[in-house]
C-alpha cells in the first residue's frame, strides 16, 4: 500500500514550515532514515527522514513552498513491488485545509466539581488510651515508634548521618543498632540527595525505609528526590508504583544557629500532592503518628522539633497505639476565639490560651498534628462555633500554612466569622543569630495573646 | 578479556568506537536462537521508534519525545544477559528499555498517545513508564535522578539477600550529576549489586560529551570510589553482551558495583524539535552507515547462515507488532476524566502497590 508522508510538527506548537528542499527525487529508493526534505520554521532548519523504506512515487509539494500545514500529505512513498500509477494525483493544496492535530480533548462535561485540593481520604477514628501510661520524652517516643515497628516488620530499616553507632546527632535512633543491628540501621556518609533518592528506590523495591535528615534544612539537598521521585511518581505510573517511606528530622527554628539552620518546612512540602505531611507536638502524638507514618503507603514527611526532644509527656505504653495521620486535635476547649498551630507553637498556644483566660476570653486550640492532608473539617466546626480565628506557625508569613488555612475556612465558614481570620508566624526575614533580633522573629506566646486580643475586640464591648 | 580499561585516550565525538574490550571471538558466538532474537529485539526497537516519530509529526504524540534509535544494541544485549529478577531503572530515553524488558508494545504506544491502554494510564508520557511485572522501575525526567533509585533498588537486593542486579542506565551528561557520585560511593561502600550503565551516545542535547566531562573516559569515573569500568563497543552488540555478562557476574557474585560506558550514537535529534546544528550530517551517516548496530548483527547472521526468508519473516512481524501497537495507540480512548484525582495516595491499610497490605 503506498504511504503518504505528511508535514511533520516539529513541535508540539508548530502549525505550519516551508518546504525548503527536496533531497530526492521521484523514482528514489529510500531507507528509513535517510533524509528526504528539508523544512523551515521561523525557528529553525530542519530535515525531514523517511519513515519507512521504499520508492519515491511522487512529491506532492514543490519545493520553496510557504505556509505548508503540519499533516498535509507532502510525497507518496511506494512500497515494494507497488507501481507509480497507484498513486493518486494530490487532492489538498498545500495550502488547504489541514487535519487539526492532536486529538480533540474530551468534553469535560462529565467531571464533578473537583475539588480545589485533592486531598481525598477517609481517616481512621482517634484511638482511645485505656491501658497504661508512661512519662516519657517526644525523643524517647520517636525511639519508640521505631523499635516498635521493626519489630513487627523486617522491612522497615532507618538510615541517615549518624543515626547508628553514634546514636543519632540528637539521640533519637538511641538503642537502635544494639537491637537491629547495621543491616537494619545505617549510618550514612554526608550525602542527602543520595541517601534520600536511595531511599525511594529501596521504597520502589517494597522496603520499608525510614529516612533521618539531620535536620530539614539538610533536605533541601534532596527536595528533588523527595517531590519528583517519591511524591510523583504514583501518578506518573498510573497507581503502580507507591513510595512507603518516611522522611523524618528536626524541623523549624533552633536556638542560636541563625538563618541556614532554623527554617520551618512544613508549607514547602504540603503545598505538594502525593505527599503527607504531619508535625506532632507531644509525645503520645510523636508515637502513634510516626507509627502510622511508617505503615502508610505513601510518602511522608514526619516534621519534628529540636527544642521538643527533652520535653515529657503521658504515652500509652500500647504496642498498638497509633495515631490516623490527617486528624487535628483539639487540646483546649473554648468559645470565643480558635487558635490553630502545630509542633512547639501547639505549647505557646495553650500558655497564651491561659493568659487569655485571665482577660476573660476563652480560647479553642486545635493542634493540628497533620498538615497535609489537613483536618478542614475540625478546623471549620470550631470556627462555626467561636467565629474567630488565628493561626500559629514558625514559619515565614508568605505562602505559609496560615495563609491556606484562612483560605480554606474562607471557603467553607465565611459566614460564620465575625473578625478576619488573623496570622502569627515568624517574620518575613531571614533568622538572625543575635539573642534579642531571633526572639523578636520567632512568634511569641504575647504575640498570639495581642493577635487574639486584637481579633476580639468589639466582641468584648458587645 | 574482562580487563579494566584504564587510560584511554578522549575520542572526538563522532569518532567510530574502537571494538575494544568486549569483541567476541566467532567461535564464542551465542546460539543462534539468542543471535536471531537479539536482531528481533533491536529492530521492533528501531521500527518502533521511527512509528513513534512518525506520530509525533502528525501532532498524536505530545511534549517530549527521546528517540532511542542508533542505541539499540546497548538494551538489547544487556538485556539479553540478565537474570530473571533483575530490575531496571533508566531516564526519560526509555522506550527501547521497556521493549528489550518484554513490556508490550500496545501499552508503550498507547501511553505515548496519552491514553488509557497506556502503561500509566495516559498520565505519564514517554518519559514516565513502569512495570512492576517486569521489573522496570522507569523512566525517570530529571537528569541523574535514576542513578541513587538503582543503588535504592540493588540495596533491596541485598537486603532481601537475592541474587539480583539492578541495572541502572544513565547518559553521558547525566554522568556530571552529583548525586551519580553520591550513588557510586554509597554502591561501592555497601557492595551493592548495581550495574551502571553510561549510555555514552556523545552528546547530551546539543554538548559534546568532550565539551561537557573533563578526565579521560567516562568508564574511569568510579575510579576514585574503586569501582571497576570498561569501555565496550555499544554499536556491536555482541560486544555489549560479552561485556556485560561479566559485569553482572561481578555484581552478582557480591563484589558490588560495576560500570560499563557504552559507547554508541543517536541518530535522531535529542527530542523532537532539535535543529541538530551541533554535529554534522556527514558524522551521522558514517556511524549510520559503517556501525549501524542491526546491519552489524544481520551480516553476522548472513555469516551463521540465517536466511533472507527468515529475515523477512521478522522484519514482517516486527511491522506487525508496530501496526498493532499504533492502531491501539490511535483507538484506545483518552482517560477518564475521574482519572485526574485518582493515584494521588494509596488508601491506608489497603494493598500497597507491590501488592502487599
Ligand atoms: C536536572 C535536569 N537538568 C536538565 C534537564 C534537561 N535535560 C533533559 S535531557 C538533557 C541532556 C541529558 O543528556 P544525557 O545524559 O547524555 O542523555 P541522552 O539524552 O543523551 O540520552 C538535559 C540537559 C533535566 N531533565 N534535568
Ligand atoms: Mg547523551
Amino acid at each position: 500500500m503506498a504511504i503518504e508522508i505528511l508535514m511533520p510538527a516539529l513541535s508540539p506548537t508548530m502549525e505550519e514550515g516551508t518546504l525548503a528542499k527536496w533531497l530526492v527525487d521521484e523514482g528514489a529508493e529510500v531507507r528509513s532514515g535517510d533524509v528526504i526534505a528539508e523544512i523551515e520554521t521561523d525557528k529553525a532548519t530542519m530535515e525531514v527522514e523517511a519513515l519507512d523504506d521504499g520508492t519515491i512515487g511522487r512529491l506532492l509539494v514543490a519545493a520553496g513552498t510557504e505556509g505548508v500545514k503540519v499533516n498535509v500529505p507532502i510525497a507518496v512513498l511506494l512500497e515494494e513491488g507497488e507501481a507509480a500509477g497507484a498513486v493518486p494525483a494530490p487532492a489538498a493544496a498545500a495550502s488547504g485545509e489541514a487535519p487539526v492535530a492532536g486529538a480533540a480533548p474530551a468534553a469535560e462535561a462529565a467531571v464533578a466539581a473537583p475539588p480545589v485540593v485533592a486531598m481525598a481520604e477517609t481517616v481512621t477514628a482517634e484511638p482511645v488510651a485505656t491501658g497504661a501510661m508512661a512519662e516519657i520524652t517526644v525523643r524517647e517516643a520517636l525511639r519508640d515508634a521505631m523499635a516498635e515497628e521493626m519489630r513487627s516488620d523486617d522491612r522497615v530499616f532507618v538510615m541517615g548521618e549518624e543515626v547508628a553507632e553514634y546514636q543519632g546527632a540528637y539521640k533519637v535512633t538511641q538503642g537502635l543498632l544494639a537491637e537491629f543491628g547495621d543491616r537494619r540501621v545505617i549510618d550514612t556518609p554526608i550525602t542527602e540527595q543520595g541517601f534520600a533518592g536511595l531511599g525511594v528506590g529501596a521504597a520502589f523495591g517494597d522496603l520499608r525505609p525510614v529516612i533521618e535528615f539531620m535536620t530539614f534544612n539538610f533536605a533541601m539537598q534532596a527536595i528533588d528526590q523527595i517531590i519528583n521521585s517519591a511524591a510523583k511518581t504514583l501518578y506518573m505510573s498510573g497507581g503502580q508504583m507507591g513510595c512507603p517511606i518516611v522522611f523524618r528530622g528536626p524541623n523549624g527554628a533552633a536556638s542560636r544557629v541563625a538563618a541556614q539552620h532554623s527554617q520551618c518546612y512544613a508549607s514547602w512540602y504540603a503545598h505538594c500532592p502525593g505527599l503527607k505531611v504531619v508535625s506532632p507536638w507531644s509525645a503520645a502524638d510523636a508515637k502513634g503518628l510516626l507509627k502510622a507514618a511508617i505503615r502508610d503507603p505513601n510518602p511522608v514527611i514526619f516534621l519534628e522539633n529540636e527544642v521538643m526532644y527533652g520535653q515529657s509527656f503521658d504515652v500509652p505504653t500500647d504496642d498498638d497505639w497509633v495515631v490516623p495521620i490527617g486528624r487535628a486535635n483539639i487540646v483546649r476547649e473554648g468559645s470565643d476565639v480558635t487558635i490553630t498551630a502545630f509542633s512547639i507553637m501547639v505549647g505557646r498556644a495553650l500558655e497564651a490560651a491561659d493568659k487569655l483566660a485571665e482577660q476573660g476570653i476563652s480560647a479553642e486550640v486545635i493542634d493540628l498534628r497533620t498538615i497535609r492532608p489537613l483536618d478542614t473539617e475540625t478546623i471549620v466546626n470550631s470556627v462555626k462555633k467561636t467565629s474567630r480565628l488565628i493561626t500559629c506557625e514558625e514559619g515565614f508569613p508568605f505562602a505559609g500554612v496560615g495563609s491556606e488555612i484562612a483560605m480554606q475556612v474562607m471557603e467553607q465558614a465565611f459566614d460564620w466569622l465575625d473578625a478576619p481570620v488573623a496570622r502569627v508566624t515568624g517574620k518575613d526575614v531571614p533568622m538572625p543569630y543575635a539573642a534579642n533580633l531571633e526572639s523578636m522573629a520567632l512568634p511569641q506566646i504575647d504575640d498570639i495573646v495581642a493577635t487574639a486580643l486584637a481579633t476580639c475586640e468589639g466582641f468584648r464591648g458587645a | 578479556m574482562a580487563e579494566t580499561v584504564k587510560a584511554t585516550r578522549k575520542r572526538k565525538p563522532g569518532r567510530p568506537p574502537k571494538a575494544a574490550a568486549g569483541a567476541t571471538a566467532a567461535n564464542d558466538l551465542p546460539a543462534r536462537d539468542d543471535l536471531v532474537a537479539m536482531y528481533r529485539d533491536m529492530l521492533l526497537i528501531r521500527r518502533f521508534e521511527e512509528k513513534a516519530g512518525q506520530l509525533y509529526g502528525m501532532g498524536q504524540i505530545g511534549g517530549f519525545c527521546h528517540l532511542y534509535i542508533g542505541q539499540e544494541a546497548v538494551v538489547v544485549g544487556l538485556q539479553s544477559v540478565s537474570k530473571p529478577g533483575d530490575t531496571v531503572v533508566t531516564s526519560y530515553r526509555d522506550h527501547g528499555h521497556m521493549l528489550a524488558c518484554g513490556m508490550d508494545a500496545d501499552g508503550v504506544m498507547a501511553e505515548l498517545t496519552g491514553r488509557e491502554g497506556g502503561y500509566s494510564r495516559g498520565k505519564g508520557g514517554s518519559m514516565h513508564m513502569f512495570s512492576r511485572e517486569k521489573n522496570f522501575f522507569g523512566g525517570h525526567g530529571i537528569v541523574g535522578a535514576q542513578v541513587p533509585i538503582g543503588c535504592g533498588l540493588a540495596f533491596s537486593h541485598k537486603y532481601r539477600d537475592e541474587a539480583n542486579v539492578c541495572l541502572t542506565y544513565l547518559g553521558d551528561g547525566a554522568v556530571n550529576q552529583g548525586q551519580v557520585y553520591e550513588s557510586f560511593n554509597m554502591a561501592a561502600l555497601w557492595d551493592l549489586p548495581v550495574l551502571f550503565v553510561i549510555e555514552n551516545n556523545q552528546y547530551g542535547m546539543g554538548t559534546a560529551v568532550t565539551r561537557a566531562a573533563a578526565g579521560r573516559s567516562l568508564a574511569d569515573r568510579g575510579a576514585a570510589y574503586g569501582i571497576p569500568g570498561r569501555q565496550v563497543d555499544g554499536m556491536d552488540v555482541l560486544a555489549v553482551r560479552t561485556a556485560g555478562a561479566e559485569a553482572l557476574d561481578h555484581c552478582r557474585s557480591g563484589k558490588g558495583p560495576y560500570i560499563l560506558e557504552m559507547k554508541t550514537y543517536r541518530y535522531r535529534g535529542h527530542s523532537m524539535s532539535d535543529p541538530a546544528k551541533y554535529r554534522t550530517r556527514e558524522e551521522v551517516d558514517a556511524m549510520r552507515k559503517q556501525h549501524d548496530p542491526i546491519d552489524q548483527l544481520r551480516d553476522v547472521l548472513h555469516k551463521q547462515d540465517v536466511t533472507d526468508d527468515t529475515l523477512k519473516g521478522i522484519d514482517a512481524d516486527v511491522k506487525a507488532i508496530v501496526l498493532r501497537a499504533t492502531e491501539f495507540a490511535q483507538t484506545s480512548p483518552e482517560p477518564d476524566p475521574s482519572e485526574l484525582f485518582t493515584d494521588i495516595l494509596l488508601p491506608v491499610g489497603g494493598r500497597t502497590a507491590a501488592g502487599e497490605v
